[in-house]
């Protein structure tokens, strides 16, 4: 028989309190690999999909918003920008893609937000390591004004297919039901990205929904008010177009000449942009910069690199939550290695008649003190990988209510470097607590054990 | 195994500061394989004698010499060696350890000394006739069955030297014949030195050789 055999043998005799203790160090360690594994996550996407383009365009306001709302869907867009901003950044030498942004509207069912943009955006690499979309089976882009293109977990949480219809909530006050519908012609493979939670339809089709295009005075106004241009030179420029729409409504009727939005009333919320440059990233960069410097200029728009953001957001707020959480998760696990050596140090009493009885068959002082280290050393160890086993199946059964909650796509798979920590610091904290009550099992006088 | 206690002198310190002699022992000799049984009444200093020989307790003074081993000038751990390797020990509670059963309490006892062998564990328990409660925890099984644990395992590591400290007194009389002839037996088989201590002259009867503690333990003339 071996010091485990023999320790395990301890442990089984006190079956109740040994698994309780055993049971609250994992429920610690699971909780603090929920939060490893959740913050790895969140900076892995952050990090993962921030990087496939160079900027994000939008109105002046939050920058966070901006990116949140543009890049991870998890916020409402700032404003709204118009379609000739939109056109002099495509013009721009800086400018390889500008991609036009439309947010704010939601799938009927499911209430998944709806993206309203050209089928380049998915075209063009999304992460920084040049990941492209994916179709899966012999899917199409959203050529027509009516198509639509959904992520892999809308197609599996709405049960839809390509050819399949549906409708979108408006975003605005009102929150009707468009009645258009728009048709699925492809359903993107999973990317572990917000776009798999996503529905991309044709900007086009986006534009004609009631609602949708900016009432011509309204639209003018906000042109004069985003280039700081007078309202007078501009109606004078639009003239053509606010009689022919006078012209529309007295008739009772959408002004959208030849089936399409025009350009003055057309407003998208952001811009997608990735600068020339290629794999030239220092030039790429320049660009970046280059094409900042240019909007800070007159303009009421604002620009924010995608990773620069999320890393301030990270390096900021995220990093010193993730902190608070392990420091909390930390102090439980401590409490727990306490309770373990209230339990071991608690049972030494009814034990010192075994180790006596160990020690006048031979036993060393050093074998019944490892034998009770050992002991405590099952218990931190053992709770410790149950806990890691525990915190990963935690996240099994809670990743997909975060994912349909939130948004976060967590795998369950991974792992953060700080796990390899948490079983060193646990035999750690084995020999620490286990420490006093192996010194009392050392110094146990076996005749007197003997005779209580 | 011959033992050899000369000179012998023992006494424990009381609370009040004085101090309360135990042994005083001129001399005391146990040839290779014979067996002693040693009568005394409780408190006369039995279970001290025991402990002193197997070195569980370190004499004041004297000698304890074993197969020519000087057991009062070995270092502690050299002790608990000695004592794993040669020395057999029954208490008169039979101190099996409730967790275990019946052969890992026998394996217990013969890992200490580096010798757990299963077999010869199963076949010590079979010679006490216990082969059909080697799975049995202590609590699962009748005191005389415990006490034929507590003999399996005190020969299972082979010693040259059985201490038996009242190994009956808590078996009800049915059994009590029957764990001292198992004893001696085994003792016997393996030639094996025996003292056993009792206050029970009943028990001391099956023995040849029978001394009386109170005639050559003499703590008062010590103090």
């Amino acid at each position: 028989m071996n010091l485990f055999s023999i320790a395990l043998k301890s442990i089984r005799q006190r079956a109740l309190s040994s698994s309780l203790t055993a049971l609250s160090v994992a429920l610690g360690v699971a909780l603090m690999i929920s939060v490893l594994i959740v913050n790895g996550v969140i900076a892995q996407m952050f990090n993962q999909t921030g990087t496939g383009y160079d900027l994000v365009i939008g109105p002046r306001g939050s920058r966070f918003q901006l990116i949140l709302s543009t890049i991870y869907r998890i916020d409402r867009p700032i404003e709204n920008l118009p379609w000739r901003f939109y056109q002099e950044i495509l013009k721009r030498p800086e400018v390889e893609k500008a991609i036009p942004i439309a947010l704010g509207d939601l799938t009927e069912v499911g209430q998944f937000p709806i993206v309203g943009t050209t089928t380049e955006y998915l075209t063009t690499p999304y992460g920084g390591d040049g990941k492209r979309f994916r179709m899966m089976g012999d899917g199409k882009v959203m050529a027509g004004p009516w198509d639509a293109v959904i992520g892999s977990d809308v197609a599996v949480t709405n049960n839809w297919k390509v050819g399949d219809e549906f409708r979108m909530i408006h975003g605005g006050q009102d929150d009707h039901v468009h009645d258009e519908r728009f048709t699925i012609t492809g359903v993107l493979d999973r990317t572990n990205t917000p776009n798999d939670r996503s529905v991309f339809v044709n900007l086009e089709g986006f534009l004609s929904l009631g609602g949708h295009e900016k009432p011509l005075v309204e639209a003018i106004q906000s042109e004069s008010a985003f280039f700081g241009e007078k309202i007078d030179d501009l109606q004078q420029k639009y003239a053509k177009e606010i009689a022919a729409e006078a012209d529309a409504r007295a008739r009772g009727v959408h002004y959208h000449p030849g089936g399409v939005v025009p350009d003055v009333q057309r407003q998208i919320t952001s811009i997608v942009v990735v600068c020339k440059g290629g794999d030239d990233f220092p030039a790429r960069g320049a660009n970046s910069m280059s094409l900042q410097t240019f909007l800070r200029k007159g303009y009421r728009a604002d620009a924010a690199n995608p990773v620069m953001v999320m890393k301030e957001l990270m390096d900021g707020l995220l990093a010193n939550v993730r902190l608070a959480v392990l420091v909390l998760t930390g102090l439980i696990i401590v409490v727990s290695g306490i309770g373990i050596f209230v339990s071991i140090y608690n049972s030494m009493s009814d034990r010192r008649r075994e180790i006596g009885i160990m020690r006048a068959l031979g036993a060393r002082r050093q074998t019944v003190f490892s034998m009770v280290l050992v002991e405590s050393l099952v218990l931190c160890v053992g709770g410790g990988l149950l806990g890691i086993l525990l915190g990963h199946g935690l996240v099994v059964v809670g990743s997909p209510i975060v994912a349909a909650r939130s948004g976060l796509v967590i795998n369950p798979a991974f792992f953060d470097p700080m796990e390899f920590v948490i079983v060193p610091v646990m035999v750690a904290m084995a020999t620490l607590v286990g420490f006093l009550p192996a010194l009392t099992a050392y110094r146990t006088d076996v005749a007197q054990a003997l005779s209580n | 195994m011959s033992l050899k206690l000369t000179n012998v002198r023992k006494a424990f310190r009381e609370p009040g500061g004085g101090t309360l002699p135990v042994l005083n022992i001129d001399q005391f000799l146990l040839a290779q394989g014979e067996q002693v049984a040693l009568v005394g009444q409780s408190g006369g200093g039995k279970t001290t004698l025991l402990n002193v020989i197997s070195g569980i307790t370190a004499a004041d003074s004297g000698s304890v010499l074993i197969d020519g081993i000087e057991i009062t000038r070995l270092s502690e751990p050299a002790r608990d060696r000695f004592r794993a390797e040669r020395i057999g020990i029954v208490f008169q509670t039979f101190n099996l350890l409730p967790a275990f059963t019946a052969l890992e309490n026998v394996l217990l006892g013969m890992s200490f000394s580096g010798k757990a062998d299963r077999a010869f564990a199963k076949s010590l328990l079979d010679q006490v006739g216990l082969s059909h409660r080697l799975n049995h925890r202590p609590p699962q099984m009748s005191v005389g069955e415990q006490q034929r644990v507590a003999v399996a395992r005190a020969l299972g590591n082979k010693p040259r030297l059985m201490l038996a400290d009242e190994p009956t007194a808590n078996v009800d009389p049915a059994n009590q014949d029957k764990v001292l002839t198992l004893l001696r037996q085994g003792c016997q088989n393996l030639n094996i030195s025996l003292l056993l201590v009792t206050h029970s002259t009943e028990a001391a009867s099956q023995f040849a050789r029978v001394d009386r503690l109170a005639d050559f333990n003499k703590p008062g003339a010590a103090a």
